[in-house]
């Protein structure tokens, strides 16, 4: 920790004329930490066209070697800065190579292009984006005790009272902060593993999805600095009795949506069955390697090397809400990608093997 | 802040003047009360000091005057106060020897229509208070390696943010040409950027922020250090990378202008050095080691997007053929005033 914490900063109202500070964001060559640094605007936007593309160094952050070094990073999307406030913006970037090429590490340029292709269908998307609050060392559960375990779970799920639940203070400011910036949070509760949540960012169409949940993991990991609090994106932090995080992702298209969208739903998910293996290696960071310490088939999870689907059937790799089943039409949740999974590449998997036959 | 910083002045405004004291590298100040508020430093008195405290002079002739040269808003008194950039002069009038600034507007001045333009990109590391100890860093050992650290997020990421954000807001509201800012390679350590900023501008815009960024951490009990190489070992070192330009330079075609100039440089490469940290280089001797995204101190080179060079062109000057080039062995404790006007030296005279 830096000692930092509780400190409020009597800086943070000082004017700044017409100049705003635009905090480029961008994934790192790890697929999974985002990376980002300030530049000063001279005149305030939301568009990210106004912006300049800018650059950084990628051997700093395993995108490049050191004798060419120079990566590029273009504004893609822009929302409100929670933290600095005023006309302050966070910027989305995707990442270049020194020609002007789509780095390797980019998995938004080709998802934009395939959405683009599916635009007609209208493809919705919802995430539930699970964590793990870590103390700030980041290696030791925040809450649980020095030299042990808190007991089994049961009582935490959406749980109240201070032996129940930990970091709840984050868990609100984000929640404020994203409405703020304008992420499409849906909701949030305490998950079933103590000190661990989930958040919805959702419905949102097409490339919006992976963009609103990336800035929405960057403001996240901001916040907890302010309580010296690390969080971890890992999909089984802890091993043993003790749930794993995931992103489910929840999906439809145009036709899904309307009455008698229903044999859709069927078609779609019986399509993403027959490419299981491809899906499971878009579906975390690692190839599949991360989601094999959390698939288990225990823990509300399928197990890695099977596909399943049912209503309602939180163990199969996907599940039809009731609702849906009652309703003939709607949407469906696909179970399988991990808490540090890119959304990029995973609606992208989506969208091509039910939009585009791929 | 107290509740005593929301009270009225009664007209009077408080002007804090900053000059650089004998080590060539600490900045001093005191504060002077001005009977109204004033919009230029020619409206300001020259005002002087005692020297034999800050290594400037002996105590027999102990005062040294400054003398106002540019004003920024003070962004801890607020309101009409002003914080005042200084030159220090010895009685006779001449300039101290670690009054850089003295000379370096004369050169500025004289090649004023070449419209050097510098950016510096000011790197530093936060200690605890005690200045020993690095902010953050565990009590009995190390972080983990480097590599996480740069641009991350995260409180096993980066220390001090908050000093960070502070400081960019200060610089803002100031009037400094603040331009960006990141967490860099060493935990703890950071960087801002500071441009563009035409001739003597450079000097009075760096030394007015490293003022205000050692003035924010005070609120924090955090020490910031301008040393080089702060900690030995496989730890990055800190700079003062210089990006330099001239409006030739800045044309379609203007690379030419760019090589040329580097050239020029690397001839004078020992004279820079000398420039490059207020020893004569023995500080920047711990840093330039060719290691950790240096050149060595003992040769001189360049090349595009090269942070193992001297000086790098960057990629996308190349592509466009013209821009600027980026040198970066000045180090973190250098004077600006020094360094920008060795540069214009090499590759205007």
């Amino acid at each position: 920790m830096d000692g930092l914490d509780g400190q409020t900063n009597p800086f943070l109202d000082l004017d700044q004329g017409e100049a705003i500070q635009a905090y480029y964001i961008w994934i790192d060559g790890s697929g999974q930490a985002l990376r980002g640094k300030t530049k000063t605007i001279l005149k305030k936007t939301m568009d990210p066209k106004d912006l300049p593309i800018w650059n950084f160094d990628g051997s700093s952050t395993n995108q490049s070697l050191g004798e060419n070094s120079d990566i590029y990073i273009k504004p893609v999307a822009c929302f409100k800065d929670p933290f600095r406030r005023g006309d302050n913006i966070l910027v989305m970037c995707e990442t270049l190579d020194h020609e002007g090429n789509v780095h390797p590490t980019n998995k938004r340029n080709s998802c934009f292009a395939n959405m683009e292709k599916c635009k007609d269908l209208h493809p919705w998307f919802g995430i539930e984006q699970e964590y793990t609050m870590f103390d700030y060392t980041g290696v030791h559960p925040y809450g649980w005790p020095a030299n042990g375990y808190p007991g089994p779970q049961g009582p935490y799920y959406c749980g109240v009272g201070s032996d129940k639940v930990k970091g709840r203070k984050i868990v609100e400011a984000h929640y404020r902060a994203c409405l703020y910036a304008g992420i499409k949070i849906a909701g949030s509760n305490a998950e079933v593993m103590p000190s661990q949540w989930e958040y919805q960012v959702g419905p949102c169409e097409g490339i919006e999805m992976g963009d609103h949940l990336w800035v929405s993991r960057w403001i996240l990991q901001r916040i907890a600095e302010e309580f010296n609090v690390v969080i971890s994106f890992d999909p089984k932090p802890i091993p043993g009795d003790w749930n794993g995080a995931g992103c489910h992702t929840n999906i439809s298209t145009q036709p899904m949506r309307e009455d008698g969208g229903y044999p859709e739903i069927i078609k779609a998910i019986e399509l993403m069955g027959e490419k299981h293996v491809e899906h499971i290696i878009s579906y975390d960071p690692s190839g599949g390697e991360d989601n094999k310490r959390r698939l288990t088939g225990l823990h509300e999870t399928a197990s890695i090397d099977k596909f399943s689907y049912g209503v309602a059937h939180r163990g199969a790799s996907v599940r039809i809400p009731r609702q849906v089943e009652a309703d003939g039409k709607g949407y469906f949740e696909d179970r399988r990608p991990s808490s540090n999974s890119d959304p990029y590449v995973v609606t992208n998997r989506i969208i091509r093997t039910i939009c585009l036959g791929e | 802040m107290s509740n005593f910083m929301d009270l009225d002045q009664n007209g009077k405004a408080q002007a804090y003047y900053i000059w650089i004291d004998g080590s060539g590298q600490n900045i001093r100040g005191k504060t002077k009360t001005l009977d109204h508020p004033v919009t230029s430093p020619d409206e300001l008195p020259e005002w002087n000091f005692d020297g034999s405290s800050t290594n400037q002079s002996t105590g027999e002739n102990s005062d040294v005057y400054i003398k106002p040269v540019s004003i920024f808003k003070d962004p801890f008194r607020r309101g009409d106060n002003i914080l005042v950039m200084c030159e220090c002069y010895a009685p006779d009038g001449s300039p101290l020897p670690t009054n850089r600034r003295n000379a370096c507007n004369k050169i500025m001045e004289k090649h004023k229509d070449q419209k050097p333009w510098f950016g510096i990109e000011q790197e530093y590391t936060l200690f605890d208070d005690t200045g020993k100890h690095p902010l953050g860093w565990p009590k009995n050992g190390f972080p983990g390696p480097q590599g996480p650290y740069y641009c991350g997020v995260g409180a096993n990421r980066v220390k001090g943010r908050k000093i960070v954000e502070a400081h960019y807001r200060a610089c803002l509201y100031a009037g400094v040409k603040i331009a960006g800012s990141n967490a860099e390679v060493m935990p703890s350590q950071w960087e801002y950027q500071v441009g563009p900023c035409e001739g003597i501008e450079m000097g009075d815009h760096l030394w007015v922020s490293r003022y205000i960024l050692a003035r924010v951490a005070e609120e924090f009990d955090v020490v910031v250090s301008f040393d080089p190489k702060p900690i030995p070992g496989d730890w990055n070192g800190a700079g003062c990378h210089t990006n330099i330009s001239t409006l030739e330079m800045r044309k379609v075609g203007g690379m030419e202008h760019i090589i040329k100039a580097i050239e020029k440089m690397g001839k004078k490469h020992d004279e820079h050095i000398a420039e490059y940290d207020p020893t004569n280089g023995a500080d920047n001797a711990r840093r330039l080691t060719g290691l950790h995204e240096t050149a060595s101190i003992h040769q001189f080179s360049y090349g595009v997007a090269n942070r193992g060079a001297s000086i790098r062109i960057p990629r996308q000057c190349e592509k466009d053929g013209y821009g600027y080039f980026e040198d970066r062995r000045p180090a973190s404790n250098c004077d600006p005033y020094a360094v920008t006007a060795r540069i214009v030296a090499s590759i205007c005279e």
